[in-house]
């Protein structure tokens, strides 16, 4: 068993499905703060069998909005000096801006470095469709 | 700020009273030849466009005003790799409102993002392409002299022509009866354009057809459409298609004799020209009235910014 000391200041982000922690951690840039963070793999879970666990230390300006997008379940923790102030599930965006592409090769987005890919929700049934902003195609979202 | 992206950043009565306006300067051109003196329209045409550009063009100059522009970026910034945001940025600074078209769809929204003048959408790749929406609608009523209860046959690339999609979400607006959306299967009507008709306007029957006759019988209103050769991505698909559906003298015999055959040209062959002396052939009559509708757009949207 690997021992990971809890955080005194930052966000833990806690049952993501095991092995997507690693996407998560790419998606939200997490290789490039500064301060320290931690991913945890496989970690044994009573509900989840395993699961995947984020820390991140001293920061609470993560856009945390994408996690609702890999799975509801997920928690967030908001830490202050050692203790849980903020405990919440996620809740899928109505609106999600430039955390993925749109599916139209034609649409500006994807061409236009000021044309950042913005969605609205369409359809949440099973998975989620997202209708472009730009030029209005539905682009099934997955991780 | 007000902007035309697309056909609902209209509500209907702005409809109506641009299309009185129309008619008004239709019928009393020399009112209006000074009502835009002193103002000068962008005309940024990214792709190539005659009618289109040479409409707007010719509007603003009818109704008094001055022109800058290009209808074709190879020599603008844009080539240099600028965003559209800042060459809009940059133009709406020289102009009192733009009229633009661009291959790429949403192009247009994004310009309304950074504009400090009135963007008007003159076409965004197979997207929109609300001035076409608003001359078909002009033409319809001036034709119809109403815009309700109408058999509406959409004859053609229903895909990727982007005239057909501004029209039929606009029309469905104005209780029409129905639509008969003729296409080959691969160009027929976007999926989120059928389920947007299915939520907002379940009461309008929609008639998915491969073959033309019964359409040619039944409506009141037949557009046609070009297959459009630039919206393909290889030729051979577009030779496939290209001869889908042509209209001549015989079959059009099928036709109401009170219908209108309308097309939103350019035609290639899809219209025989042995049609164009039938007197229910309003296409080049569209065409003109489609400045007439924008000199009442271009007056609206300038008005509204010197409020």
């Amino acid at each position: 068993m690997i021992n990971v000391s809890g955080i005194e200041n930052g966000i833990v982000i806690d049952h993501i499905p095991a092995g997507k922690g690693w996407k998560i951690f790419q998606k939200l840039n997490l290789n490039t703060i500064e301060t320290p963070v931690v991913l945890l793999m496989g970690v044994r879970s009573t509900r989840m069998g395993q699961k995947d666990i984020i820390k991140i230390e001293g920061r609470w300006d993560v856009d945390l909005k994408l996690l609702a997008l890999i799975d509801p379940d997920i928690t967030t923790s908001r830490i202050v000096d050692g203790k849980v102030v903020l405990k919440k599930s996620m809740e899928v965006p109505q609106k999600v801006k430039g955390l993925f592409e749109c599916a139209n090769p034609r649409c500006v987005s994807h061409i236009d470095q000021q044309a950042i890919p913005e969605f609205t929700l369409v359809r949440s049934n099973g998975a989620l469709h997202y209708q472009c902003n730009y030029c209005d195609e539905v682009t099934r979202y997955s991780l | 700020m007000r902007h035309l992206i697309q056909p609902e950043d209209l509500s209907n009565q702005e409809f109506m009273d641009l299309i009185e306006t129309a008619s008004h300067i239709l019928a009393h051109p020399e009112l209006y030849k000074e009502r835009a003196k002193g103002k000068i329209l962008a005309s940024l045409f990214f792709e190539p466009s005659t009618r289109t550009k040479f409409s707007f063009d010719a509007a603003m100059l009818r109704l008094g005003g001055e022109v800058i522009g290009f209808s074709d970026s190879q020599s603008t910034s844009s080539q240099k790799g600028e965003s559209l945001a800042d060459t809009i940025r940059i133009m709406s600074g020289f102009a009192d409102i733009i009229a633009m078209r661009h291959p790429l769809e949403g192009a247009s929204l994004l310009a309304s993002k950074t504009s400090r003048v009135p963007v008007i959408n003159g076409g965004d790749g197979g997207h929109q392409h609300p001035t076409q929406a608003l001359t078909d609608l002009f033409t319809i009523y001036h034709y119809k002299k109403k815009l309700s209860g109408h058999k509406i046959a959409l004859i053609g690339d229903l895909r990727y022509g982007r005239t057909v999609h501004s029209l039929i979400k606009t029309l469905a607006r104005f209780k029409v009866d129905s639509f008969y959306l003729v296409s080959p299967e691969e160009l027929s009507m976007p999926r989120h354009i059928l389920d947007w008709m299915q939520a907002n306007y379940p009461d309008i029957h929609i008639y998915v057809l491969h073959d033309m006759e019964p359409a040619l019988r039944d409506c009141d209103i037949l557009y046609m459409t070009r297959i459009q050769k630039e919206r393909f991505f290889n030729e051979a698909d577009y030779l496939k298609l290209k001869n889908s559906y042509l209209l001549d003298a015989e079959k059009m015999q099928l036709a109401k004799k009170d219908a209108i055959l309308m097309h939103p040209l350019p035609r290639v062959n899809e219209i025989s020209i042995d049609l164009d002396n039938d007197p229910r052939s309003v296409y080049f009559e569209q065409a003109a009235m489609g400045m007439y509708i924008r000199m009442a757009l271009i007056l609206k949207l300038l008005e509204e910014c010197d409020d």
